[in-house]
C-alpha cells in the first residue's frame, strides 16, 4: 500500500501535484539544526495517519522532553490524532529508542511506528536502519524516523526528506491558520528527488492536501537547508521522472479517490 | 539480634547506644559484655566505668529495620505468610507449608540457618498461635513441644512473657503473680478491671485458647509455585529451565481455574540471603508458559542491577500476583480472527516493552476533566486501570487549539514591542528572535481556585491569557501572559507553554 496525500480540490487535474510514500518502508525525516525541528513531530503524525489503520506507536527519545517539551494528549486530540490509539514510549537514550522501534516494526498489530531521535546518534546506523527496513518490509507497517539537531548519513531508508514549519495560511482576523509544512524529498531510491512540496494537514477529515510543488535543484538544497542532505542512501540511485507508469510507490492520484 | 563478629578472641565487648532520659543509655549489647555485667538501659557513663575497653556504636533504628526487613524476605522461602514483631522478631505461619521441609522441625532448623548465614543470632519456637511462638522463643529455652503439653509449658512462663508495661508486670510479681499458670487459675473478669482487658487477651493467646492469625507483610499471591534445590544451582540456564517448569506448573493451575495472570511475580533465594524479585505486568490476562518466559527473559537481559548468581540460588517460587478470568479462545470466522490475532499482538508489543522498558515509560494518554492546561491531558502508564475522560468533539473548520507538546514548566520569553490586550509583536526564546506575523487570542484560563487554595499558596496563581501565534518562519508557538496590565505593581511576564505542530 502507499500513503498519498490528497491534492487540492480545485488544482487543474492535468497539473495535480503528489506523492506517494511506500507504506511498508522506512522513511527518515531531518530537520537540520535548530529550533525549526520542532514542527517535525505534527509533520510526521500526519503523514503516518495516511498509513494503515490501526494504533501507532510513539517512541521517543527522552532527550526531546527537555527540547520540544513532552507530548501533550489534549494537543494530540486537537490535533486529530486519537490519543487511544497512540502508545508512547520514552526511552533514555537512542540504542533504546531503535530497538523500541524495531520491537513495533516487528507488530503486525500496529499501523506505523514513529521513532524521534535527538542528536547526532551513532547507533543509528546503516545495520540499524537495515534492521528496521527489514522489519517493516515483513510486517508491512511504515516506520517513520524524525532526526533532530542532526545531520543525515548513509541509511537504508527508502526515502529521506526535509521537514520544516511553513507560514500558514490566515484565518480571519490573522489567526495561524491549519498546519502547513514544507517538505522536500532529499533522497529516495525510487522517484524523482529534490521536489519540494507545500502540504497542508486537515483536521477534520484527517488528510494532508498539497497545495504546490516545486522542483529544486540539488545543488540549491544544501544552501536552502545548511545541512547535508545528500549523504548517499546504501546504494546509488538514479533519478527518474515522478510519474513514470509502473514505477513501484507511484501511483495516479486519481486511483485513491475513484 | 547481634551483629556479626568476626569472633577473634581479643575483641572488646560491644554495646550499641542511644540517647535516652538525657543520658547515652545502652539499647543493645552481645554476649560477652553481657558476661562483662552490663545491661539494657545502663547510662553509657557507668558502663565505661565497669569495661574501659568497650566498644560502642549508635543504635540505627532505621537500619536495624531494613535489615529485619531483609530477614524476613529470606524467611518468604518457608512460607509466603511472613511479619515483623516488634523491632527484632519475625513471626512465619507455616499452617501448610511445613510437609515440604520434611517436618516442622526440620523447617525450624532450615530458617534458623538461613538466618545465621544473614549474621544473626536467632531464638526460635513453635506453636500453635503466633504469641506463643513469641512468648516460648523469648521467655523459654524449648523451641518444640509436643501439642499436647504447650499449654502446661505455657502456664510455666514467667508473668514478664505478657510484654506489659514495666509497673504492671512489678505489680503482678508484688502480688506473688509469678507465672502465667498462676494468671491463669484467677477469673480473667477480676485481672480485666486491675489491669486491663488487653492483658487478659494476650494471656488467652499464649495459652492458645484464642489463635489470631498474622497479618503478612505482603498479601498472599493468588497462585505460586516454589522450587527448592538441595544444592545451589549457578548456571543461569539451569535456573531458567526450572522456572520455565515452574511457569507450566502455575499455567495448569491457571487452566484449571479458567484464569489468567496479568502480573506476576519471580523470586530468586540466593544461598547467601539475597532475594531478588522480578514483575511482570502484562496487557491481557495469559497463560502462556513460553510467552511468561520469553518476558522474564527480557527482563532479565535488561536490568540496571544484573541477577548474580554468586554462590548460586536454592530456592525460586513463580507466583501470580494479579489474576482474571480467561476463557477459552473462541474461534471466530475469518474476520473476528484477524482482529483477535492483531489484538494479541498488540499486547505481545506492549508486554515486551515494558518488560524491556520499565511500566512506566511505556505510556497511553489519557483525558482529565480540568480547565488547567498542564493537567488536562495526561499521559499514564499504558498497564495502569486509569481510564480516560472523553475528548471534547472538535469544532470543524478551526486549526488545533491545543499545542502538540507541552512545556512542563513554562519558559519565560523575552517579549518586544508590547501592546496592551494582545500578543507582542516581537518575542526572544532561547536567544532567538520571532516576529510575530499571525496571531489568535486572548484565551482566558484562570486557574482553579478551589484547589489553589486547598494547595495553601498564599495567593492564587495570576490569570493567564493564552495566545496562539505563529512567526514569520511558520512556527507557531502557544504563550500566555501572566498578570494584567491593569495591575501596575508588576510588570505581566511572559511565558511560551507548547509547540504546536
Amino acid at each position: 500500500m502507499t500513503l498519498m496525500p490528497r491534492p487540492l480540490p480545485h488544482a487543474d487535474p492535468d497539473a495535480r501535484p503528489q506523492f506517494t510514500l511506500a507504506g511498508e518502508a522506512v522513511h527518515e525525516f531531518y530537520a537540520g539544526t535548530g529550533i525549526r525541528s520542532m514542527a517535525m513531530t505534527g509533520g510526521v503524525l500526519a503523514l503516518m495517519h495516511l498509513a494503515k489503520r490501526g494504533p501507532k506507536l510513539w517512541v521517543r527519545h527522552a532527550a526531546l522532553d527537555r527540547e520540544h517539551g513532552a507530548p501533550y494528549a489534549a494537543g494530540l486530540a486537537e490535533f486529530g490524532v486519537d490519543p487511544a490509539q497512540v502508545i508512547l514510549v520514552r526511552t533514555p537514550d537512542v540504542t533504546g529508542a531503535l530497538q523500541a522501534g524495531l520491537e513495533g516494526a516487528r507488530c503486525h498489530g500496529l499501523g506505523a511506528v514513529m521513532i524521534e531521535l535527538w542528536g547526532e546518534a551513532k547507533a543509528y546506523d546503516l545495520t540499524a536502519s537495515r534492521r528496521l527496513v527489514l522489519a517493516a518490509k515483513a510486517s508491512g507497517i511504515g516506520v517513520f524516523i524524525t532526526r533532530m539537531a542532526a545531520t543525515p548519513h548513509a541509511s537504508a531508508a527508502e526515502t529521506r526528506w526535509l521537514i520544516h514549519p511553513a507560514p500558514s495560511r490566515a484565518l480571519a482576523a490573522r489567526a495561524p491558520g491549519h498546519p502547513l509544512f514544507d517538505l522536500t524529498l532529499l533522497r529516495t531510491r525510487h522517484g524523482r528527488e529534490g521536489l519540494r512540496y507545500l502540504v497542508e494537514w486537515d483536521r477534520d477529515v484527517r488528510d494532508l492536501v498539497i497545495h504546490s510543488v516545486v522542483t529544486i535543484a540539488d545543488s540549491l538544497i544544501d544552501d536552502r537547508t545548511g545541512i547535508d542532505g545528500t549523504a548517499p542512501l546504501s546504494r546509488a540511485v538514479a533519478a527518474l521522472p515522478v510519474n513514470r507508469p509502473g514505477m513501484p510507490g507511484i501511483e495516479p492520484a486519481a486511483q485513491r479517490h475513484s | 539480634m547481634n551483629r556479626p563478629r568476626s569472633g577473634t578472641a581479643d575483641e572488646p565487648p560491644f554495646v550499641l547506644t542511644q540517647k535516652e532520659r538525657g543520658a547515652l543509655r545502652i539499647a543493645a549489647l552481645d554476649p560477652l559484655a553481657r558476661r562483662c555485667k552490663l545491661a539494657l538501659d545502663m547510662a553509657l557513663a557507668e558502663a565505661r566505668a565497669l569495661v574501659p575497653n568497650l566498644m560502642t556504636a549508635a543504635m540505627d533504628h532505621a537500619a536495624d529495620a531494613d535489615y529485619l526487613l531483609a530477614a524476613a524476605a529470606v524467611c518468604e522461602k518457608f512460607t509466603p505468610l511472613v511479619t515483623l514483631r516488634g523491632r527484632e522478631g519475625l513471626i512465619l505461619d507455616i499452617t501448610g507449608c511445613a510437609h515440604l521441609f520434611d517436618g516442622e522441625e526440620a523447617l525450624l532448623i532450615q530458617a534458623r540457618r538461613n538466618l545465621n548465614r544473614l549474621g544473626l543470632a536467632t531464638r526460635a519456637a513453635l506453636a500453635n498461635t503466633p504469641d506463643a511462638a513469641w512468648a516460648f522463643a523469648r521467655f523459654s529455652s524449648t523451641e518444640r513441644l509436643p501439642p499436647a503439653t504447650e499449654e502446661r509449658a505455657a502456664r510455666a512462663l514467667p508473668v514478664a512473657a505478657l510484654e506489659q508495661e514495666r509497673h504492671i508486670t512489678l505489680a503482678l510479681t508484688r502480688a506473688g503473680l509469678r507465672t502465667l499458670g498462676d494468671l491463669a487459675d484467677r477469673p480473667s473478669s477480676l485481672l480485666a478491671a486491675r489491669f486491663g482487658a488487653g492483658l487478659v487477651d494476650i494471656l488467652q493467646r499464649i495459652l492458645g485458647r484464642d489463635d489470631i492469625r498474622i497479618t503478612p507483610l505482603r498479601p498472599p499471591p493468588e497462585i505460586m509455585a516454589d522450587k527448592h534445590f538441595a544444592t545451589p544451582i549457578t548456571a543461569m540456564e539451569g535456573l531458567l529451565a526450572e522456572l520455565a517448569r515452574l511457569a507450566g506448573d502455575v499455567m495448569s493451575l491457571l487452566e484449571r481455574r479458567g484464569a489468567g495472570g496479568r502480573g506476576f511475580e519471580v523470586i530468586f533465594f540466593r544461598a547467601d540471603g539475597a532475594v531478588r524479585r522480578l514483575t511482570i505486568e502484562t496487557a491481557q490476562a495469559m497463560r502462556d508458559g513460553a510467552r511468561l518466559m520469553r518476558l522474564i527473559a527480557l527482563k532479565i537481559t535488561t536490568l540496571a542491577d544484573p541477577l548474580d548468581p554468586g554462590f548460586g540460588f536454592d530456592a525460586l517460587r513463580l507466583a501470580v500476583t494479579w489474576g482474571e478470568t480467561l476463557d477459552e479462545r473462541q474461534h471466530h470466522l475469518s474476520g473476528g480472527q484477524v482482529a483477535d490475532e492483531e489484538k494479541r499482538g498488540l499486547a505481545d508489543l506492549v508486554d515486551r516493552l515494558v518488560a524491556r522498558f520499565g511500566r512506566d515509560h511505556v505510556q497511553r494518554f489519557v483525558a482529565r476533566a480540568t480547565h488547567d492546561p498542564g493537567e488536562a491531558g495526561g499521559v499514564v502508564p499504558y498497564l495502569s486501570p486509569a481510564s480516560s475522560a472523553s475528548w471534547p468533539p472538535l469544532e470543524p473548520g478551526h486549526p488545533p487549539l491545543r499545542p502538540l507538546t507541552l512545556f512542563e514548566r513554562p519558559q519565560l520569553i523575552e517579549a518586544l514591542a508590547e501592546v496592551p490586550d494582545s500578543p507582542p509583536r516581537r518575542f526572544r526564546w532561547r536567544r532567538q528572535l520571532h516576529e510575530v506575523a499571525l496571531a489568535e487570542g486572548p484565551e482566558r484560563i484562570a486557574p482553579e481556585w478551589w484547589h489553589s487554595h486547598i494547595a495553601g499558596g498564599d495567593h492564587p496563581p495570576a490569570v493567564r491569557d493564552y495566545y496562539r501565534v505563529e512567526d514569520a518562519t511558520g512556527q507557531r508557538f502557544w504563550i500566555f501572559r501572566e498578570g494584567l496590565y491593569e495591575d501596575s505593581t508588576t510588570h505581566p511576564r511572559w511565558f511560551l507553554h507548547g509547540l504546536f505542530a
